[in-house]
């Protein structure tokens, strides 16, 4: 059996990769959106760890109502980077500078 | 566990909110012109009912719900009856902006109610999937909001930035959700409190509560956490701005309450050592960045900063009167910031009213609204007789009685800096000439509900123990 530390760490990995991609990424918005995605699947993988470990299956519960969150949340996201773009023409990250201050 | 009706009927506000914000979706794809009308009508009906259910059904000791997940207990009663007042007013003065500036659609109702509904849920939040869950309903009804006005360069950027840094907040903090639920085994609160006082030293515990504070602190717009807020309180419209400013930041108290105080007390040390380096930040970033600006609702965003920052000093005593007075904090700031961006909005409605100029010989073009601006001011300055003074004082006497004389040191030499530019808006609207001559009119209801909104700042601050009694009573 695959020791949970194993999944602690893969979901830690994905975890500071999806938060690099939010930080390091200054070109393309849709790659922000699927960096945010990437951070809720490190936590599902996290949830589904110690739910296992555990022998309780709230954890997994929990993991349906992130999916389902997460779902919501990139329809609102996409919506968003519609308008955005109807209104600039562009999903670059460093064109969002309207406002400063 | 099986749910009972007892369930059901305690958790009545709730449904009949959820219910209602579903009928005025429906009722406002069907009433085709003038629409506006039968959402907003809908609307204050829902959130007055909800006020009535709630009311009628006041707890008097706290019951757990559904297996612990829903709690219903004073300090719920009391917030919910507050975000439900304060939505009541928002809705009133952003009803004439939004008809004057075209945006006048059942959205704003249907979102706000949903999002009234999320604050709810959060308030009475048991265990952190019901905290998630309250939690996302508000943030995700907000990002939608933020870009209601769909043409609006700004308004969208804004709703972008909103949508990019909630979300990763929203992660960072259900990781650490995910490392408390491994740690203590329970989504639970009350499992997880009694595992966080039983084992106060864990890392992993200590790494679960760093995540989460990222969370609370971004939600309440706490210094380095904050970037989101000059930025939404600036691009959206004035009526959103409104909303985003008022409600949700008592939501963001009762956040901090369930998973700081009541979830994680066992760790009060820990914690608050992390808050003092928010609060001092947030009270000094917020203060002098906010002198710089030339746009009242990029101000009234740096004011809110620096206003969070002395919330958390409330938390920081870690005493019951030091929740109390953070709990008074977060009920009079959110009713300041409803009055003063009720102002705005009625300012907004010709177009949006957002520079500084723009205020100047207000009390030459409408004398009263120049007066309760004026009230509103000298409270957010903290100037007595006003709410505002004893909101500061009572905060300040709660960090001062734990020993840290220098936080408040600290945080009185900033709100003095910051005076400066509250005192700024008042010298504009009295001292300055006006850029037009015509009069603003401000219309029965909004005028109405802004000057029981300035009279109650001013009221609180003459006779504030009742409502600090009521806090002290509640926290407790």
């Amino acid at each position: 059996m695959v020791p949970l530390s194993h999944y602690l760490i893969l979901s830690a990995v994905l975890f500071c990769i999806a938060v690099a991609g939010v930080f390091l990424n200054r070109k393309n918005v849709i790659v922000l959106l699927m960096a945010i995605e990437l951070m809720l699947l490190a936590v599902n993988t996290n949830f589904v760890a110690f739910s296992r470990y555990l022998g309780d299956t709230t954890g997994q519960v929990f993991v349906f109502f992130v999916l389902t969150v997460a779902a919501a949340e990139a329809a609102i996201g996409l919506a968003i980077l519609v308008v955005l773009f109807r209104n600039r023409r562009s999903i670059n990250v460093d064109d969002l500078d309207r406002m400063k201050g | 566990m099986l749910s009972t009706l007892s369930d059901l009927t305690l958790m009545a506000p709730e449904l009949w909110l959820a219910a209602m914000a579903c009928v005025v979706l429906v009722a406002d794809v069907y009433a085709g012109g003038g629409r506006g009308t039968v959402a907003y009508l809908l609307a204050q009906l829902a959130l007055l009912g909800g006020m009535w259910l709630l009311l009628a059904d006041a707890v008097p000791a706290p019951e757990a719900l559904f297996g612990g997940a829903f709690l219903r207990d004073p300090l719920a009663d009391v917030l919910k009856a507050a975000v439900l007042v304060l939505t009541v007013a928002v809705f009133a003065y952003a009803r004439g902006y939004l008809q004057g500036r075209g945006l006048d659609r059942g959205e704003y109702y249907v979102l706000g109610l949903f999002g009234v509904l999320g604050m709810m849920v959060l308030i009475s939040a048991g265990n952190l999937l019901t905290l998630y869950l309250g939690l996302e309903l508000l943030a995700l009804s907000l990002y939608a909001m933020v870009a209601l006005h769909r043409d609006s360069l700004e308004a969208s950027e804004a709703a972008m930035k909103y949508f990019v840094l909630g979300a990763l907040a929203s992660g960072m903090m259900l990781y650490g959700i995910s490392l408390l639920y491994g740690v203590t085994g329970s989504l639970a609160l009350d499992v997880v409190a009694r595992a966080a006082a039983a084992d106060a030293s864990d890392p992993v515990m200590l790494l679960a509560l760093a995540f989460v504070i990222v969370g609370v602190a971004f939600k309440l717009g706490a210094v380095p956490f904050h970037m989101w807020i000059p930025d939404v309180y600036h691009g959206a419209p004035a009526a959103v701005a409104l909303y985003v400013g008022a409600a949700p930041k008592i939501a963001g108290f009762a956040l901090a309450m369930r998973l700081l105080v009541e979830g994680l007390g066992g760790l009060q040390a820990e914690w608050a050592d992390m808050l003092v380096v928010l609060a001092v930040l947030s009270i000094a970033i917020g203060n002098v960045v906010a002198i710089a600006q030339t746009n009242i609702k990029r101000m009234l965003g740096y004011s809110t900063i620096s206003h969070i920052g002395f919330l958390l000093l409330g938390l920081i005593a870690g005493t019951r009167d030091g929740y109390g007075a953070a709990m008074f904090y977060a009920l009079t700031y959110a009713l300041m910031a409803a009055g003063a961006f009720g102002v705005v909005a009625i300012m907004s409605r010709r177009s949006e009213a957002e520079l500084l100029d723009d205020y100047r010989g207000l009390n030459a073009r409408n004398p009263w609204l120049a007066f309760m601006m004026l009230i509103l001011m000298f409270s957010m300055a903290g100037v007595p007789p006003t709410v505002g003074f004893y909101a500061k004082l009572t905060v300040l006497k709660a960090v001062i009685d734990v020993g840290a004389l220098w936080l408040a040191v600290v945080a009185v030499a900033f709100s003095i800096v910051g005076a400066f530019y509250y005192l700024r808006v008042v010298k504009l609207m009295y001292f300055d000439e006006p850029p037009e001559e015509a009069a603003v009119r401000a219309g029965l209801q909004a005028g109405t509900v802004l000057s029981a909104n300035g009279l109650a700042v001013l009221g609180l601050g003459l006779l504030p123990g009742a409502l600090l009694a009521l806090c002290l009573q509640v926290v407790g």
